[in-house]
């Protein structure tokens, strides 16, 4: 059965593509316009203008309550579907908190959990055909990173005090070598919520914009409009698993930095 | 370029929206927005929420399993005791039995006794009255040959001595 669909939807393609063909084929690839910020409402953009980023966080915010407070407001001693999936959610991220950063690291569960439902919901949001996607812009991912690297350095130093700076002393390597291996533990320091904005951004970014690139392409080759709708098809496979390896990348790393944290020492 | 112009009436100048920073303001408002609003939610509502669920869940399944454990216990107990009192049953079926046969045997035994005792006095009995049959019969025999000898005597005209009659009689019919 499963079978015979697939087909006929390979088929449906296939002819559409030859009858819907346009006169003139004409490339025209933008595949940056699906990021620009727009104003819901006139055309001026200032800091507190209602714009897509707005409506897309917003709805980001609504599924993770639906799923959470909704999925779980039965309260059921055997869970239904969205319950299932809200507490596989709870249990996935509190493992992953408790393996990684440690008992201690627990009380950071919620802030870690938020994280990771906001990134996860906007990427799936993201994937939405004409959709905007908040977690492509470097703007939302650095405040995300810089939000990480402000608690965690905040927290090391509230925890350990200077010990916190133990984190950059290599204690196990030759006395020699130490001051320079501090230099280069510094510096990756202060990399680490660029790497960690940009890894999120770049990923989710660069992934739409191949998706549209070959929508491009589609409209330009005519008859043979098929054969790039069917790479969008793997591409757009491959995003949905992007879109929550990135938010679980994103979430893990938080936890490992928050372990540095709590735990400087190497 | 018609990205160009589009970008133009957003005020924006880059060919990557992502580094139009006059936008940067507004996304990361809503950001904050938005991360403040989920994290009142989740801590809040929702995992408290759920946390009490699973513990609950947890709580249940100790409950039930103990409950299990305890009910199983019960199963045990319950066939040990079963099995004993049919072992006991048995045993009493089996006493019962070889009592009532033992006195089942006794009274048989009794009876063959009784029975035999009253076959011996009814064949006592008997042969006595066959001993006296016997007997009457005899003296019969005497008086009869006695009779008959008188007769015969006086027949043939002699008179007979009755007591060398009887004499002979006794003599003859001896043996």
């Amino acid at each position: 059965m499963g079978k015979i669909f697939f087909y006929a939807a390979l088929a449906l393609v296939v002819v559409s593509g030859l009858i819907f063909a346009p006169a003139e084929a004409k490339l025209a690839i933008h595949p940056m316009d699906q990021f620009q910020v727009s104003a819901l409402f006139g055309d001026h953009i200032s800091w507190y203008t209602p714009t897509n980023v707005t409506l897309w966080m917003a709805l980001a915010v609504a599924a993770v309550f639906a799923l959470l407070v909704l999925g779980s407001s039965r309260r059921a001693i055997v869970p239904g579907r969205a319950q299932s999936v809200a507490e596989l959610a709870y249990g996935f991220i509190y493992k992953m908190v408790e393996d990684v950063a440690g008992k201690d690291g627990v009380k950071f569960f919620p802030y870690i959990m938020t994280l990771f439902m906001f990134i996860v919901m906007a990427n799936f949001l993201g994937l939405i055909p004409g959709s905007f996607t908040t977690t492509s812009h470097i703007a939302v991912t650095a405040v995300l990173a810089a939000l990480v690297f402000v608690t965690v350095t905040v927290v090391g130093f509230v925890k350990n005090g200077v010990g916190f700076l133990g984190l950059f002393w290599v204690s196990s390597a030759p006395l020699a070598l130490r001051p320079v291996l501090a230099i280069i533990e510094l510096i990756s320091y202060f990399v680490r919520p660029v790497s960690h904005s940009i890894r999120l951004a770049g990923n989710v970014m660069a992934g739409h914009a191949v998706l549209k690139v070959f929508a491009g392409f589609a409209a330009a080759l005519g008859m043979f409009s098929f054969l790039p709708i069917f790479a969008i098809t793997a591409v757009y496979a491959l995003e949905v698993l992007v879109a929550f390896i990135q938010a679980y990348v994103f979430t893990i790393l938080t936890c490992v930095y928050l372990k540095d944290a709590l735990h400087p020492s190497h | 370029m018609a990205s160009n112009t589009q970008e133009a009436a957003h005020g924006g100048g880059s060919a990557m929206p992502q580094l139009d920073f006059s936008t940067f303001g507004n996304q990361i408002f809503w950001l904050v927005v938005a991360l403040v609003v989920i994290y009142l939610i989740l801590s809040r509502v929702a995992l408290p929420r759920i946390a009490a669920v699973l513990a609950e869940r947890q709580g249940t399944i100790t409950n039930d399993l103990a409950a299990a454990e305890d009910l199983k216990a019960k199963a045990v107990e319950a066939e040990n005791a079963y099995n004993k009192a049919l072992a006991d049953a048995r045993a009493e079926a089996q006493r019962i039995a070889a009592e009532t046969r033992a006195e089942i045997q006794a009274g048989l035994d009794e009876a063959i006794a009784k029975a035999d005792e009253q076959i011996a006095a009814k064949a006592a009995e008997s042969e006595k009255a066959i001993a006296e049959i016997k007997a009457g019969a005899l003296e019969s025999v005497k008086a009869v040959a006695t009779d008959t000898a008188e007769a015969l005597v006086s027949a043939l005209g002699g008179s007979a001595d009755k007591d060398a009659i009887a004499t002979a009689v006794a003599e003859r019919t001896k043996g």
